[in-house]
């Protein structure tokens, strides 16, 4: 079987698998961009409570592995009486888990604006919540981009573990044409190409994109 | 329907912890296969051959940009096609060691471009040879710098290495998924896993911090 | 790219006055900005000059094609009669290799705006690492060397000590020691005093006024501070769009300079002060 009489054969398949990859990278970016911006900020809290259930959240889902996370999530919530469906429990274990990671970024990248902006912004008595909303946040917004570009990537790459919940992901396709056809090369050497043009040609594209569309509403251009 | 059994949680804990041996062995072998390998990504990209360093450039991108469980998979499967027979243990280490070597690569190298130009400068403008430059001006002052980034790898390594249960390898997760469906019980297997990489990593990340703290003030450097 | 070496130069200087460094038709690029137009200097044994100008006038450009930090697109640099860019290859100039430019760099101390100093090693050890990596040096020797030098800048008892911990008077004191610590015959100073506070600017200069008066070491400074170049220099060249514009003792440049850039430009820096 020729490489392309392969691709004939099981290419549907593989973009079958690609669209859930892509379906459950966009719902736990959105998931995970909302808990680390929450998370993020509670980590700058002076309330010793929210800090410290923000600082939990973090170090709990940062210090095990997302796999582990998956099955916990799957195989253990059932028996407190939350079940989720297997789609749904792999983007939500996938995103919480990458927001913890974010919650860092958007905790650093607030700390990185200068002390200066802060003290100008109270000198013109705004409140606290506008002073972070119109004037903090959005230059923090701007330096936080590239390593979010990075994140994105590793929540691509991570929802590759939600294939072992059972969920038709990429990852899962090419397990299984490999598991009937022995095409292993072919299998996942096609799904490595597919992850890595999702990573390269179009996250990082996009966050360039985004980068710049930032970079000339704040000016800076 | 919250069912917590503390004798199952005894029954089952030596199997957990003598698997961690196992996890612990498999992240120990795999950063040093990555640490070394990584230097070797690095110094590839800063040749003055341009066709090495492209090449090196692309797959280091190529491996950062796809999935370690995907690789792994790849790296056990695609062997026995060609006859060649990995053993789980390998074939995990061979993955999991070049996933890491690319990340690696870019600590090390961000770590000798963020040694300020000045230095070069001051080592050429006193005839200092190319390799003292490096042994004893650049390399120092890139340590610090590449430490944060090496101990986080060696901690994401470590939480990493649950994706080698895909393909046999008797670590914690492997262990835990077998006596989940033995018994088939997963609340305690599942969570003592958790509770036992919480354990290990949140110590080893602030043991690594302090470390870092130390060389810095060691070197004279400022704190971060 | 390098071009090719387009006129003959002698291969050494020689006769009765060799000048410690002379520039022949140097010119230097960055794409298509030229930096340095056909530069001609020299400079004698013992001769401390000053290079002034606007910035972007190719001031600092001067000092780092001499340390050759960076390489010149043409002409030529000799330094104590020998050619610095260039190295004799079968009878014949090129283009100097690395190997080559070491061991005449040794020639030239040249101490930096932002001091550049190793973080990680102690004053002292900043001071000794080069006599005893290239010199060869034995430590005690290196040693005793780095300290008197460090007495001389006021700084010895701050030998133990990491840069970070040092001001940045202090930081370039011990940056002047280092450079000392090779003995060059030719010493430069880039705009050393620039990255200064106004308080600690004095202890430096009062460093380099030593070294001028009890010294033979040519010296060759670019500065912003007028007063001390006017004050200290056996010459003043001013730099305007890579050339020198005007040159002389510092009493004609500032008393009564010829050229209406000089003019301008000494004007504006006086009114600024």
């Amino acid at each position: 079987m020729t490489y392309f009489e392969f691709l004939n054969t099981y290419g549907p398949q593989l973009l079958d698998g690609a669209v859930t990859t892509a379906l459950q990278t966009l719902l736990a970016a959105a998931l995970a961009i909302g808990i680390a911006v929450v998370m993020g900020l509670m980590r700058l809290s002076h309330n010793r409570f929210v800090y410290g259930a923000a600082t939990v959240y973090i170090e709990v889902f940062r210090g095990t592995s997302l796999l582990v996370q998956i099955y916990w999530i799957f195989f253990v919530l059932p028996l407190f009486g939350l079940t989720l469906e297997k789609f749904t429990a792999g983007y939500i274990a996938v995103g919480m888990n990458l927001g913890a990671y974010g919650a860092e970024l958007v905790r650093g990248g607030i700390l990185s604006v200068p002390r200066g902006q802060w003290e100008a912004a109270t000198a013109l008595s705004m409140s606290p919540a506008i002073r972070m909303r119109r004037i903090i946040f959005p230059q923090a917004l701007l330096k936080m981009l590239p390593p979010w570009g990075n994140l994105l990537i590793e929540l691509l790459k991570g929802t590759a573990l939600v294939a072992l919940i059972s969920v038709t992901d990429l990852m899962f396709v090419a397990r299984k044409i490999n598991g009937t056809t022995y095409l292993s090369a072919q299998a996942f050497g096609s799904a490595l190409i597919i992850y890595y043009v999702m990573s390269r040609s179009v996250i990082t594209p996009f966050m360039r994109w985004l980068e710049r569309v930032m970079t000339r509403k704040l000016g800076r251009a | 329907m919250f069912d917590w059994r503390w004798a199952f949680v005894a029954d089952i804990l030596p199997r957990l912890l003598k698997a961690t041996g196992n996890t612990v062995l498999a992240a120990l072998l795999g950063y040093g296969i990555a640490a070394i390998l990584g230097l070797v990504f690095a110094l590839a990209q800063r040749t003055a051959i341009a066709s090495v360093n492209r090449t090196v450039r692309e797959v280091v991108e190529f491996i950062r940009s796809t999935p370690l469980v995907l690789q792994i998979f790849f790296v056990f499967y695609v062997g026995p096609q060609f006859g060649i027979t990995l053993s789980p243990w390998a074939a995990g280490m061979i993955a999991i060691g070049l996933h890491y070597a690319s990340y690696l690569s870019e600590v090390y190298r961000a770590g000798i471009e963020g040694v300020p130009k000045g230095q070069w400068e001051a080592a050429l403008s006193l005839s200092l040879s190319p390799v003292r430059t490096y042994s004893r001006i650049i390399i120092p002052q890139a340590i610090p710098t590449a430490f944060a980034g090496m101990g986080n790898y060696f901690v994401g390594i470590f939480k990493d290495t649950p994706m080698l249960s895909v393909i046999g390898v008797a670590e914690l997760m492997h262990t835990a998924n077998a006596i989940g469906s033995e018994h088939y019980r997963f609340l305690e297997p599942y969570t003592l896993v958790g509770g036992i990489f919480l354990a290990i990593s949140l110590p080893t990340a602030a043991l690594l911090r302090r470390l870092e703290a130390r060389i810095r003030r060691k070197m004279g450097l400022r704190p971060r | 790219m390098k071009e090719p070496v387009q006129k003959e130069y002698p291969r050494q200087l020689e006769g009765e006055k060799v000048p410690m460094v002379r520039f022949r038709d140097v010119t230097k690029r960055y794409g298509d900005l030229v930096v340095l137009d056909s530069l001609d200097l020299d400079v004698d044994e013992g001769e401390m000059v000053t290079i002034i100008g606007p910035s972007g006038s190719g001031k600092t450009t001067v000092l780092r094609m001499l340390m050759a930090l960076e390489k010149i697109n043409s002409g030529i640099i000799y330094v104590d009669g020998q050619p610095m860019t260039h190295m004799p290859k079968n009878g014949a100039l090129t283009w100097a290799d690395e190997k080559y430019l070491r061991r005449q760099r040794t020639n030239i101390g040249m101490c930096f705006q932002h001091f550049n100093l190793f973080p990680h090693m102690t004053a002292l050890e900043n001071c000794i690492e080069a006599p005893i990596q290239v010199l060869v040096l034995n430590k005690k020797a290196a040693v005793e060397r780095a300290e008197g030098l460090l007495d001389m800048v006021g700084m010895l008892e701050k030998a133990g000590e990491h840069p970070s911990r040092l001001s940045g008077g202090q930081q370039q004191r011990v940056a002047i020691a280092r450079a000392l610590a090779m003995r060059p015959k030719v010493l430069l100073f880039d705009e050393v005093t620039s990255a200064l506070d106004p308080e600690v600017i004095g202890e430096v200069t009062q460093v380099i006024r030593k070294l001028v008066n009890k010294h033979n070491l040519t010296m060759l400074m670019v500065t912003h501070q007028m007063g001390f170049a006017r004050e200290i220099s056996d010459r003043v060249c001013f730099f305007y769009d890579g050339k020198i514009e005007e040159q002389g003792p510092p009493e004609e440049i500032f008393g009564a300079p010829q050229s209406e850039r000089t003019q301008q430009f000494l004007g504006a820096v006086l009114e600024a002060t």
